[in-house]
This record gives C-alpha cells, sequence and structure tokens, in this order.
C-alpha cells in the first residue's frame, strides 16, 4: 500500500486525463479498503434493545452521588463549581445557566409531573430520583436534529456525534427530559481531564448521556451502573430472559412523562 | 464645421479648455509608493530567508521503550503521511457511527482505532510531532478542541 507522491500525482494525473476526475484517484487508493478493515470489538456487549432499571429501593443519596461522579469523570463532563484555575471562577447564577450534566438528582413532582399524584404514596414524593437520558424508543430529539448528530442506534441508544453537532440546539427544545446540556462556553477549565481515554467537548455543541457507548463497545458496563452497589441495571428489553425484563416482570415500575409518546426506556422501581 | 454659436451659457460646439493637470500628485505618488510595499511586505521580508522544513521528533518515552523491530506505525510511514487524515476521517465515522472500533492493519495486527488512545499513546508530544508538519503547511485541524493531547502527562514525568 506504501504509494510515493509521485506515483499519487502520476495516478491522479491519468484520471483525470480519463475523465474520472483527480477525486477518484485518492477513492481508487484510499478509503473504501479501510471500510472493511474496521469491525466492532468482539469483547462488546451488545443488545437488541438496551434499557436501564434504576431501583429506588436500593439508591441512597451517596450511591446517587457516585455514579454521577463515575459518569462525570469518566466522560470529562465540566464541574462548574469547580474550576482548575481559581481564577476561572464563575458566580452562581452563571453555574446554573451553564450547567452541563449527563445524570442528575430531581425531585419526584420534577421528574414525573403531572403523573397520577394522588395515588402514589406519600414516600415516593420524597425521593430524590436519578436522572438521564432515558433513551426513548421515539426520541423526538432526533427527529429535530437537521445535522443527525443525533440519531437512534439500532440497539435503542441515542447517541451523539459531537464532530456534526451544529449547536442549533433544537433537540433541547425538543427534548422533554431536560437529559441535554449545551456548551456555552469552553468547557476545558473546568475539566480535570483525569480520565485521558474520553475526549472533552467545545464551546458550541450539546452534549449528554451517551449509554456509555463507548465502555459497552469494550465489554464494560456504564460507569454508573458499576458503582450503584445494583441499584442500577442494564440490558436487553428484547431477551425474556435478560435481568431487566426480570425486575420489569417482578416488580412495579414507573417512567417519566409516558403520555407525551417519546417511549423512555429508563425504568424507575419504587 | 459649424460655426459655433455662442449664447448666454458660453459658447456651445466648442470643446470646453481643461487644463490637463495631475492633482495632488505627490500624495498619490507616495500614497502608491506606501501601498506595493505594505503589500509585498511578505515577500521582501522573506528574502534569503528560509523557514526550516517540519521535523516531527519519535522520541517519546512509549516509543522509545519499543523494541527496535517493533517500532512501527500501524501502517508504512508514506502510507500514513500521505493519508492519516483520510485514515483518520473514516476511524472517526465508522467508530462514532457504526462501532466498529477495531482496525486490522495490513500486517494483520489489531488495534482501537482511536486517535486520543492509539495515536497519542506513542506520539505523546503533540507540538513536537503533529504541530509540526500542520504549522508549516498552514493546517489547523480542529481534532484538538475536543481530544486530549497527553502532553500535560508527558511534562509532569520529565
Ligand atoms: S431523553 Fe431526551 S435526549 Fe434522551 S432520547 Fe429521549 S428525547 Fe432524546
Ligand atoms: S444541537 Fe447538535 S445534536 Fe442538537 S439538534 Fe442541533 S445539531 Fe443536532
Ligand atoms: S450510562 Fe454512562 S453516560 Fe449514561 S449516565 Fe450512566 S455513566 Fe453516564
Amino acid at each position: 500500500m506504501s504509494i510515493s507522491r509521485r506515483d499519487f500525482l502520476r495516478i491522479a494525473g491519468f484520471s483525470t486525463l480519463f475523465g474520472l476526475g483527480a477525486k477518484s484517484a485518492f477513492e481508487m487508493l484510499a478509503p473504501g479498503e479501510l471500510e472493511a478493515k474496521l469491525t466492532p470489538n468482539p469483547k462488546a456487549l451488545s443488545a437488541q434493545r438496551w434499557a436501564m432499571v434504576v431501583d429506588m429501593r436500593k439508591l441512597n443519596e451517596q450511591t446517587a452521588e457516585k455514579c454521577i461522579e463515575a459518569c462525570h469523570r469518566v466522560h470529562n463532563v465540566p464541574d462548574f463549581e469547580d474550576p482548575i484555575d481559581p481564577k476561572d471562577k464563575i458566580d452562581p447564577e452563571e453555574k446554573i445557566r451553564w450547567e452541563v450534566k449527563w445524570i442528575w438528582k430531581e425531585k419526584y413532582e420534577h421528574a414525573f409531573p403531572g403523573q397520577a399524584e394522588v395515588a402514589i404514596p406519600e414516600k415516593i414524593h420524597k425521593l430524590n430520583f436519578l436522572l438521564l437520558c432515558n433513551h426513548c424508543d421515539n426520541p423526538p430529539c432526533v427527529r429535530v436534529c437537521p445535522t443527525k448528530a443525533t440519531w437512534k442506534r439500532e440497539d435503542g441508544v441515542v447517541m451523539m456525534d459531537q464532530h456534526r453537532c451544529i449547536g442549533c440546539r433544537y433537540c433541547m427544545a425538543a427534548c422533554p427530559y431536560g437529559a441535554r446540556s449545551f456548551n456555552w462556553r469552553d468547557p476545558r477549565p473546568f475539566i480535570k481531564g483525569d480520565d485521558e481515554s474520553y475526549p472533552t467537548r467545545e464551546i458550541g455543541v450539546v452534549e449528554k448521556c451517551n449509554f456509555c457507548a463507548e465502555r459497552l463497545a469494550k465489554g464494560q458496563l456504564p460507569a454508573c451502573v458499576e458503582v450503584s452497589k445494583g441499584a442500577l441495571t442494564v440490558g436487553d428489553l428484547n431477551d425474556a430472559k435478560s435481568k431487566v425484563r426480570e425486575l420489569l416482570r417482578t416488580n412495579f415500575t414507573i417512567r417519566r412523562k409516558t403520555q407525551l409518546g417519546s417511549n423512555p426506556q429508563v425504568y424507575y422501581i419504587v | 464645421m459649424k460655426e459655433p454659436v455662442k449664447s448666454e451659457f458660453g459658447t456651445v460646439g466648442e470643446k470646453p479648455k481643461v487644463e490637463k493637470k495631475f492633482y495632488n500628485r505627490n500624495l498619490i505618488l507616495a500614497g502608491i509608493i506606501v501601498f506595493v510595499a505594505l503589500i509585498t511586505y511578505p515577500i521582501w521580508n522573506l528574502q534569503g530567508k528560509s523557514v526550516p522544513p517540519p521535523d516531527p521528533k519519535l522520541d517519546t518515552p512509549v516509543i522509545q521503550k519499543m523494541a527496535e523491530q517493533d517500532r512501527k506505525c500501524i501502517e508504512d510511514k508514506t502510507y500514513m503521511r500521505n493519508y492519516h487524515m483520510q485514515m483518520l476521517d473514516e476511524w472517526r465515522d465508522q467508530v462514532v457511527r457504526n462501532g466498529n472500533r477495531e482496525y486490522t492493519s495490513l500486517s494483520g495486527k489489531k488495534y482501537t482505532a482511536s486517535l486520543q488512545n492509539t495515536c497519542l499513546e506513542c506520539h505523546s508530544n503533540k507540538s513536537q510531532f503533529c504541530d509540526q508538519c500542520h504549522n508549516y503547511v498552514g493546517v489547523a485541524p480542529y481534532c484538538w478542541g475536543c481530544h486530549l493531547t497527553r502532553e500535560k502527562k508527558l511534562a509532569e514525568a520529565k
């Protein structure tokens, strides 16, 4: 495959002569072939339809904090509370406006507005729910994205391609769960960058939970699941023998804002 | 030829007498000279000087630790030099969009298709390696807006 510059120019020249255009020389020699050489890692975890079950009986405050910390650490999510250089300190209002989060805590009445409040026991109203992108089966964020920077994979994971995002924020307007955050500023000064294996984001793109696609691809469970002491479970919704199906069969679960028809795939055992 | 007709507005049919004069001559000439000098500044300023050719360095700790016969890039050097951009482009699409994260090189060896974790593992010296040619040819790829380089760690280790 070694080709010198001279050879390349020669082939490009000839292909122009035959009306093929210089571009085809590139295509003859470079991609295509590369495509065939890229394959999935055989150790990858796979599913026909990924889903998550959050067992609120097992989730206490510390575990929830740990999940958030783990996710935000491995994905280099900025922490505006804690700049690397104290000079970059920002005021409290900006902290709220600029917040970037992949997974966070929320009270019942905010997480499940308008959902049978009277029928739900008092103690559940007091719980602090752990929220993240629901990887909806009918995701409104995907429908509105003009660049396909966000799309639904065949296994149900709603992915983001940061390379393509133009920062139009249509998806943020469309997502009824507040699962997406916009980078109003360069996040780097607020990222410790301890995890050098995952990229950061730039100013002007939207980000959210990616169901740990990069970890599933290596055969690892999502970071939040790993530290959740059994409170969080992921698995294949299409496999009747999977752990999530088992949990859904034997427990009463609720989902966020099902009345909107987005078919969220994070289930809460209450 | 008709006789010029004299009227109250002057003589009709006669060429007006205009004094031929280069108004503001000195100012304009000086202006032109300054303008030409300014736009050609980059040319004559670099007269006789030569920009040093790029000199990408390969002396990172990971590369140095490799045994002599393993000290190779994932593909042939010429190929990498000419096509690393197409390759990274392809990797990006395949990894992010299709989940194909493993690259089999021509030699049959498997690598994780990742700029940040595979390329930069060896080439942890971005400013001494990547930037050398990129700056020389005046390209500014925006990979580094998101992808972390290992230079911080490298500096700390020193
Ligand atoms: S929770 Fe929001 S961001 Fe996630 S898939 Fe559903 S609509 Fe999209
Ligand atoms: S902000 Fe990015 S992901 Fe969201 S709709 Fe626009 S391009 Fe798509
Ligand atoms: S699945 Fe991964 S990306 Fe999503 S909240 Fe959990 S740790 Fe974060």
